[in-house]
């Protein structure tokens, strides 16, 4: 059950594991981003977390009561379980880097390069960490909350 | 001295050439081979218009070409993002001499409500456009209306030079470089 797992994840990884809750069937944990991959390394192997369902980026920039910019929020599934984990990891802006999960799940590679490409951050130990859904020539991160939405950067054409 | 003599007048000869005009347009028109440019949901109500309801057969443009070397209609159909915009103008330069542009939908006519960092605010600004089809997407009554104005088009003009681009050219605005 995911509260089993709340009090597990709580008791072995004490000064990793901020917070913790249970949100319906999920559990869902904020984790300091040092521990993020002892944690999810931990939930694979050990507790057959084998599915990372998403790995994504939000940026509270005008947010107040957060005090790093960034979270990335990992969700992982267990088929044998039967169970979700959202792993929320607080990234600021001043570094705004985390290490990779690729190594554990590789469907972790091309979410963790479209995080690097609409919010800079960067994943240390990934394979090939570049843009994916803009182009190599664009400037910027356009999901940051200080990109103008309609800043457009054309390779030919006007500026319009 | 030399004698100066006056061209000869052939002019009692147009009606030959005006024939011949209006047969190569009706030719040109009723045999119109597109390249289907297809990236987006105005696909589907491209091919709900070619397939059997709405049939485009019917108007000689039956035959799609999806090389566009053998093509001479170029149907931008689906948004056009910045990414994709000097592969839209390598397809069009690759066609050859006649060759017409149709924008299908509204995002090729003018980015549609896509108001955003990464979408081509209209092709028209990339490629000469000859026929504008809004819509999100059209429906097929609306795109065949655009394919009679295209043909219309063909059979007047079509020796026509290619429609203005819109816009100027200007460099892209300085951000912070990023590199991982």
């Amino acid at each position: 059950m995911t509260t089993a797992l709340i009090s597990e994840l709580s008791s072995r990884f004490p000064n990793v594991v901020a917070d913790s809750k249970a949100g319906g069937p999920d559990a869902w944990f904020t984790i300091r981003r040092e521990g993020i991959q002892p944690v999810a390394s931990f939930l694979k192997n050990e507790r057959g977390f084998d599915m990372l369902m998403d790995l994504t980026a939000v940026d509270y920039l005008e947010w107040e009561g957060k005090e790093d910019r960034f979270e990335v929020v990992v969700n992982l599934y267990s088929r044998s379980r039967n169970e979700r984990v959202f792993l929320k990891s607080s990234v600021p802006e001043n570094d705004p880097s985390i290490d990779s999960l690729a190594a554990l799940w590789p469907a972790a590679d091309w979410y963790e390069r479209e995080v690097w490409d609409m919010f800079g951050i960067r994943f240390k130990g990934h394979p090939d960490l570049r843009r994916i859904l803009m182009y190599e020539s664009f400037r910027g991160h356009p999901l940051r909350k200080d990109y103008p939405y309609n800043l457009r950067q054309p390779l030919i054409g006007p500026q319009n | 001295m030399g004698t100066v003599s006056a061209a000869p007048d052939v002019s009692r000869f147009d009606f030959m050439t005006t024939r011949l005009d209006d047969a190569i347009g009706w030719a040109r028109k009723f045999s119109i081979f597109q390249y289907p440019f297809v990236t987006a949901c105005c696909g589907m109500e491209y091919m709900a218009t070619a397939c059997s309801h709405y049939d485009v057969d019917r108007f000689g443009a039956g035959f799609p070409r999806f090389s566009p070397r053998q093509a001479d209609v170029l149907f931008v159909v689906g948004t056009i993002s910045h990414k994709m915009g000097p592969v839209l103008k390598q397809v069009y330069e690759q066609m050859c001499e006649p060759k017409w542009v149709v924008a299908f939908g509204v995002c090729t006519c003018t980015g549609g409500f896509y108001d955003n960092y990464a979408t081509v605010q209209g092709i028209d600004t990339i490629i000469p456009v000859d026929v504008y089809i809004p819509g999100c997407p059209p429906r097929p009554e609306n795109v065949l209306d655009g394919l009679m104005k295209l043909q219309d088009k063909i059979q007047k003009h079509h020796n026509a030079p290619p429609p203005p681009l819109r816009g100027g050219a200007a460099a892209p605005p300085s951000l912070p470089i990023s590199k991982p």
